[in-house]
C-alpha cells in the first residue's frame, strides 16, 4: 500500500520535473533566438551612426583613400527603382487581387492564386536572371528600368494576395445593398468595396515596397550600379543595397564604414515605411486583419 | 434554398457593359500573374538550352565547375545548397518550435505585441544587412572563438577539421538559421494557436501537466509545423546575399564545416556579371532553372501542408 503511494508520488514528481525542464527549454529557445537580433540591431546602429551626417545624403561617393562623401546617387537610385517597381507592381497586383476576390471563385481563379504563391516563393535572384534575359539583353544595357521591373515582379504576389484577402473580408451585405440599389458591380467594387478595404490594401502595398527596398540580388545584374549621378531610366543606376554589398566586400576601412551607414539608412527607410503601415492599421475604421 | 451560380461561382450575373469590361480588365491582370510565371520558366529554359544540350542530366552529377575549360557540373554547388540549408533547418526548427510554444502557451499576453513586432523587424531586415553583419561580426567570432574551440574539442570528427578561415559553410549555416527562424516560428505559432482550446483543457482536466498538454497539441499540428519548416527551407535554398557574403564561394565538396562552399544562388550572384562566354552564362541560367524548379516543389509541398492544417481546424470550429 505504502509502496504504491510512493510509486505514484515518484511518478508525479517525475512528471513535474519533466514539465519544468521542457518549459524552461522553451523559454531558453526564445531567449537564444532574440540574441542575434539584438546584436544585428546594435551593430548596425552603433557602427552606422558614427558616419551618419548630412553629407551622406547630399554628396557623391568619394574615390578610394578620400574619407567622407555620401551616397546621394544611391538613395535617389533606390527611390527611382522603387517608383518604377511600384508603378508596375501596384496596378497589376491590385487588379489581380480584385479579380481573385470578386470573380475568382472558379478554376482560373484558383490557378492564379496558386501561381501567385509560386511567384512569391521564387528566389529574387532568379527574378534577376529572368529580367536580365528579358530586358537587359534586348536593350543591350544594364538600366534602372530593368532593376525597377525586377522589383515590380517581386512586389506583385504580395500585393495580389493582400488585396485578395482584404477585399474578401468586406461584409457581403455591403455589396448586396449597393447591388440592390441598381448600382453596377464595377461601381460597387470601386467605390464601396475598395473604399472599405483600402487601408488593408495600403498596408500590403507598403509591405511590398519595404521588402523591395531591401532587395539586392535582383539588382546585381539588372541595374548593376553606378558611381556617378544618374536619374536616367535607360542607364545603370546605383542603389543602397548594391552599395552595401560592394562596400562590405571592399578591403578599405572607409568603404566598410560607409557600408554600415548605408545599412542604417536603409533600415531607417524601411522602418519609415513600416511605421506608415502601423499608423494605417491603427486607425479606427480599419477592418480587422 | 438553392442558388444558381454562374461560371464565376457568384449568384449575380450582370449584363452591364461596364461590368463586363471590368471583369475582363481585372481578369487580364490576373492572367498576367500566370503568364509571368510561365514566361519565367520558358525564358530560363531558352537561356539554359545550350548548357542543357551540352551537359544534359550530367550537369547535376558532374563536379567539374571550370569556366576556363567551359566544363560545368553543378554537383558541388547543389551539395553546398542542400547541406547549408539542411543544417540551418536542423538548428532552426527546434528553436522555432520552442519559440512558438513559448509565445502561444507560456508567455503572458502583454508580451504578445512586442514579440510579434520583433518577428516583423527580423523579417524586415534586408538580406544584405545580415551579410554585412556576417562579414564583420559573425565571421571574426567564428574564426577566433568558435572554430578553435570546435577543433580543439571535437577535432577528431571530420566536420571540424581544417584551417579556421571564418568564411565557409559554418558561417553560412549560422546566418541562414538566424534568417529563417522568424518565418518558421511565426507560422508555427499561428498553427499552434489554431488548435481549439478544449484539447488543452481536456488534457489538463485529466491531470496532465502543462508540458503534456502542449505535447498533445504539438502532435496534432505535426504536419503544419512540417509545412512551416518547408517554407523556411524554401527561403534558405533561395537566400542569396547573406550567404554569398560569408560562405567563401568555392565549389568544393568537403565534409568539414570549416571549408568554403557554394550555393546555387550565391554562384549566380557571384559569377553572373563576370561570365564571359555564352556557355558560362547559359550554365548559370541552367543553375537558376534548377533553383527555380526546386523552390517551386518545396513551396508547393509546404503550402499543401499548411493549407491542410487550416482546413482541419476550420471544420472543427
Amino acid at each position: 500500500m505504502e509502496n504504491g503511494a510512493m510509486k505514484s508520488n515518484l511518478y508525479l514528481y517525475k512528471k513535474k520535473i519533466i514539465n519544468l525542464i521542457m518549459l524552461s527549454l522553451s523559454v531558453l529557445a526564445a531567449v537564444i533566438s532574440i540574441i542575434p537580433l539584438i546584436f544585428i540591431i546594435y551593430y548596425t546602429v552603433s557602427k552606422g551612426i558614427s558616419h551618419l551626417n548630412i553629407d551622406f545624403f547630399i554628396e557623391m561617393p568619394k574615390p578610394v583613400g578620400e574619407p567622407g562623401g555620401g551616397m546621394a546617387n544611391a538613395i535617389v537610385g533606390t527611390l527611382i527603382m522603387l517608383g518604377i517597381g511600384g508603378s508596375i507592381g501596384i496596378p497589376v497586383g491590385m487588379s489581380a487581387g480584385i479579380y481573385l476576390s470578386e470573380f475568382g471563385k472558379n478554376k482560373f481563379g484558383n490557378v492564379v492564386r496558386f501561381f501567385a504563391d509560386v511567384l512569391s516563393g521564387v528566389p529574387s535572384i532568379v527574378v534577376g536572371v529572368v529580367v536580365y534575359s528579358l530586358v537587359v539583353i534586348p536593350m543591350k544595357q544594364f538600366s534602372a528600368l530593368a532593376g525597377g521591373i525586377a522589383l515590380g515582379i517581386i512586389m506583385i504576389p504580395t500585393i495580389t494576395r493582400t488585396t485578395d484577402e482584404m477585399i474578401k473580408i468586406v461584409p457581403q451585405s455591403l455589396r448586396e445593398t449597393a447591388l440592390s440599389l441598381g448600382i453596377p458591380k464595377w461601381k460597387t467594387t470601386v467605390s464601396i468595396v475598395l473604399k472599405t478595404a483600402w487601408k488593408g490594401i495600403a498596408t500590403g502595398i507598403l509591405l511590398a515596397l519595404s521588402r523591395a527596398a531591401g532587395e539586392t540580388a535582383p539588382l546585381l545584374f539588372t541595374a548593376l550600379g553606378n558611381r556617378f549621378w544618374s536619374t536616367s531610366i535607360g542607364q545603370p543606376i546605383a542603389s543602397l543595397t548594391v552599395y552595401i554589398y560592394d562596400y562590405a566586400k571592399a578591403p578599405f576601412e572607409d568603404w566598410n564604414n560607409q557600408a554600415w551607414t548605408a545599412a542604417l539608412v536603409l533600415i531607417i527607410l524601411i522602418s519609415i515605411l513600416s511605421l506608415l503601415f502601423k499608423i494605417i492599421t491603427r486607425s479606427r475604421y480599419n477592418i480587422k486583419q | 434554398m438553392k442558388f444558381f451560380k454562374n461560371k464565376n461561382g457568384s449568384i449575380y450575373t450582370s449584363n452591364n457593359l461596364g461590368d463586363i469590361f471590368f471583369e475582363k480588365i481585372t481578369g487580364f491582370f490576373a492572367a498576367v500573374v500566370l503568364i509571368l510565371v510561365i514566361l519565367m520558366a520558358y525564358e530560363m529554359y531558352a537561356g539554359a538550352k545550350p548548357s542543357i544540350e551540352k551537359f544534359g542530366w550530367g550537369f547535376l552529377v558532374s563536379s567539374a565547375w571550370d569556366p576556363v575549360r567551359e566544363m560545368f557540373g553543378a554537383l558541388p554547388i547543389i551539395y553546398g545548397t542542400i547541406v547549408s540549408s539542411m543544417l540551418a533547418l536542423l538548428i532552426s526548427v527546434p528553436l522555432s518550435i520552442g519559440v512558438a510554444v513559448f509565445l502561444s502557451e507560456i508567455a503572458p499576453s502583454w508580451l504578445e505585441k512586442p514579440a510579434s513586432y520583433l518577428v516583423e523587424l527580423l523579417a524586415g531586415i534586408p538580406s544584405v544587412v545580415y551579410g554585412l553583419w556576417g562579414i564583420f561580426v559573425l565571421v571574426p567570432w567564428i574564426r577566433n572563438d568558435v572554430q578553435p574551440f570546435l577543433s580543439q574539442n571535437f577535432g577528431f570528427l571530420p566536420f571540424f577539421q581544417g584551417p579556421p578561415y571564418g568564411f565557409g559553410l559554418l558561417a553560412a549555416v549560422l546566418i541562414l538559421s538566424i534568417m529563417i527562424l522568424p518565418i518558421i516560428a511565426s507560422i508555427s505559432r499561428d498553427i499552434i494557436r489554431s488548435v481549439p482550446h478544449d484539447q488543452r483543457e481536456a488534457a489538463l482536466a485529466l491531470g496532465a501537466t502543462k508540458w503534456e498538454s502542449i505535447l498533445i497539441v504539438l502532435k496534432e499540428v505535426k504536419s503544419g509545423i512540417l509545412g512551416a519548416s518547408m517554407l523556411g527551407l524554401g527561403r534558405a535554398v533561395g537566400e542569396t546575399m547573406a550567404v554569398t557574403m560569408v560562405i567563401g564561394n568555392r565549389p568544393l565538396i568537403s565534409a568539414s564545416l570549416f571549408d568554403p562552399s557554394y550555393t546555387m544562388a550565391s554562384a549566380i550572384a557571384n559569377e553572373f556579371t563576370e561570365a564571359t562566354s555564352d556557355m558560362y552564362i547559359s550554365s548559370l541560367i541552367h543553375l537558376a532553372l534548377v533553383l527555380f524548379v526546386i523552390t517551386i516543389i518545396i513551396n508547393a509541398l509546404a503550402r499543401l501542408l499548411v493549407w491542410s492544417m487550416d482546413r482541419k481546424w476550420k471544420t472543427v470550429r
